[in-house]
């Protein structure tokens, strides 16, 4: 149960980039990190006369998003343009759809391989496509008399999509968040880079609190602009208490006279959210249809066209993993976390292998320990799916045993060679039954101590026998010697 | 329908126009006039027809994912009140 006398209740509006090659309404580029102001043209920095002009790919790549979540796709939708003032909006206002969004009424799966959450459906109210706008760049040396604009973000196509206040805790949103993510990635939809402002979080958040006279809600807070899982869960922390204490003070609820809905950023050095703008009423961004953009009707078949081309979502390849090759839901969390490349690349280990959870534990301990000390991708690391199979089959098989195979691993990746010639070249062979046998004789009859204890009941007192065997011949499997010198001694 | 002063007040503000007393009671009577022409279009019979998104009828007009030539950012820039090397300078945005 939760240390507090509340529930968080939190619901998400996602912005992602789509990735297309050019803008929504013109021919621009969408490239990233480009020097300021040179991706820009008369329609998207809304010189008269420009016109803009849907880009195909930017739809398609919305539908097959909201086809993902499940949303319901009408099949008539429109644009409208939302009316506000800010010095990086040079039209004025964001193309945007206000009452007819391109989809609605979906839901993500989320679900916690550490069980600290039981699966949910987070609903999906709409996910709509929009454009983008530009960035105000500070300049410290002109100190604070101007803000500088760069407009090449101006235009670049967005999906905003927004959650039902569904989510419960930190731990939900970051899972719906990662989801989100991995689903847009896994679809080619998005890169989501956060770093490069590709998924952008604002978090609607409030919180009903358990009093003896029932639920009380206090007035929701929207925290603008998150953009990083860490700020995101430190700012939904630090809004819930906020929002207690400031119940506690001063008693005002949700729907009292008075109270709105504020909006607040998040100040990550300080750890605190701040009061910004009030919201503005939803009429006062005067949305009215765009008579620049014709709308756009999607037939049924349209739809049941892109959904059959989906590719397999993050959802449907964990849980086949978990039926197919018998792994856990944490292993195949793991693996699925990792992109599409490092998912084929298991099932290759695990056909080779032909021991699906043996090669889950290479894939999700070793493969990626390497991964992450080398700071590589999957396409750097140096052995080959067939490869790492044919070490695991040889584990699989009981040829080696396993801090042996770790060796052989290690030298494998380091000299990009096969199980059979790291083993060759590391001495590694399986000691064959009547040698094994020679030795544990040779080391039970120089340690009576250890025969005693193991008599007297300690029967962990063997394995002081297991490092001498291994200094006889390191290939001596660690299993073996304890069973065979039990035996020995139990015969004594 | 007509138009309040608070109306014009309202909306002065959001299209961030800072307007007089003497202009906001001329542009109440204006506004009030140009709505109440356009509200003309209220007598006009609509039963049984379909509302319409957009004037014209034409939809799913979509161009390729393809770039184009871009402006230079001289002439992105050339109309810019205030400008440097590299952007567009405008009066400092509060709250940043
Ligand atoms: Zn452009």
């Amino acid at each position: 149960m939760p240390d507090h006398p509340y529930d968080l209740i939190v619901g998400l509006e996602t912005h992602v980039q789509l990735l297309t090659d050019s803008k929504l309404f013109c021919g621009c580029s969408t490239a990233f990190g480009a020097p300021p102001n040179t991706q820009t043209c008369p329609v998207c920095i809304g010189l008269p006369g420009s016109l803009p002009v849907m880009n195909r790919e930017a739809f398609r790549l919305g539908l097959v998003a909201a086809i993902a979540l499940n949303c319901e796709i009408p099949q008539f939708t429109k644009w409208d343009r939302k009316q506000y003032y800010y010095p990086d909006l040079p039209k004025g206002y964001q193309i945007s759809q206000y009452d007819l969004p391109m989809s609605q009424k979906g839901w993500l799966e989320i679900s916690d391989p550490k069980g600290r959450f039981a699966a949910k459906k987070v609903g999906i109210i709409r996910a709509h496509l929009e454009e983008d706008a530009g960035k105000s760049l500070h300049d410290e040396a002109a100190g604070k008399a101007d803000s500088r604009i760069d407009l090449n973000r101006t235009g670049t196509p967005l999906l905003e999509i927004v959650s039902a206040p569904d989510i419960r805790s930190t731990e939900e949103t970051r899972a719906y968040l990662t989801e989100l993510k991995l689903l847009l990635t896994y679809l080619n939809v998005s890169d989501c880079n956060m770093q490069e402002g590709s998924l952008r979080v604002d978090a609607n958040v409030n919180i009903h609190i358990h009093t003896p006279q029932g639920k009380i809600a206090t007035p929701i807070v929207e925290i603008k602009n998150l953009n990083s899982f860490r700020f995101i869960e430190r700012a939904l922390a630090y809004e819930a208490k906020r929002q207690f204490d400031a119940w506690q003070e001063t008693g005002r609820k949700m729907g009292d006279p008075g109270t709105f809905k504020q909006t607040r950023g998040w100040d990550d050095a300080e750890g605190v959210t701040f009061s910004q703008r009030e919201k503005e009423e939803s009429s006062d961004y005067r949305y009215f249809p765009d008579p620049d953009l014709c709308p756009v009707r999607t037939p049924t078949a349209e739809v049941q066209k892109v959904r059959g081309g989906l590719a397999e979502l993050p959802a449907a390849i964990r849980h086949r993993l978990e039926k197919s090759h018998g792994i856990t839901p944490y292993d195949s969390d793991v693996i699925v976390a990792q992109g599409r490349p490092l998912v084929d690349y298991y099932e290759e280990v695990a056909r080779i292998g032909g021991d699906g959870k043996k090669a889950a534990n290479w894939v999700t301990q070793e493969l990626l320990r390497v991964l992450n000390e080398r700071n590589w991708s999957l396409a750097q690391f140096p052995l080959t799916a067939a490869a790492l199979g044919e070490l695991v089959k040889l584990v699989v098989a009981g040829e080696i045993e396993i801090t042996r195979a770790k060796e052989v691993f290690n030298d494998m990746v380091a000299h990009k060679r096969s199980a059979g010639e790291s083993m060759a070249a590391l001495g590694i062979a399986k000691v064959d039954t009547s040698e094994l046998e020679a030795i544990c004789r040779e080391i039970v009859a120089a340690n009576p101590k250890i025969v005693a204890d193991v008599k007297a009941g300690k029967q962990q007192a063997v394995g002081a026998l297991v490092g001498q065997a291994k200094k006889k011949n390191p290939n001596a499997n660690p299993n073996d010697v304890r069973r065979i010198c039990l035996e020995i001694i139990g015969g004594m | 329908m007509s138009l309040t002063r608070a109306d014009v007040e309202k909306v002065s503000l959001l299209g961030r126009l800072l307007l007089s007393d003497a202009e906001l009671d001329t542009m109440t009577t204006q506004l009030t006039r140009v709505v109440g022409y356009v509200e003309q279009l209220g007598e006009v019979n609509t039963d049984g027809i379909e509302p319409m998104a957009h004037a014209v009828e034409m939809h799913n007009v979509f161009r390729d994912d393809a770039l184009a030539a871009s402006l230079t950012r001289d002439a992105a820039l050339a109309n810019a009140p205030k400008r440097d090397s590299e952007c567009y300078r405008v009066p400092a945005v509060l709250g940043e």
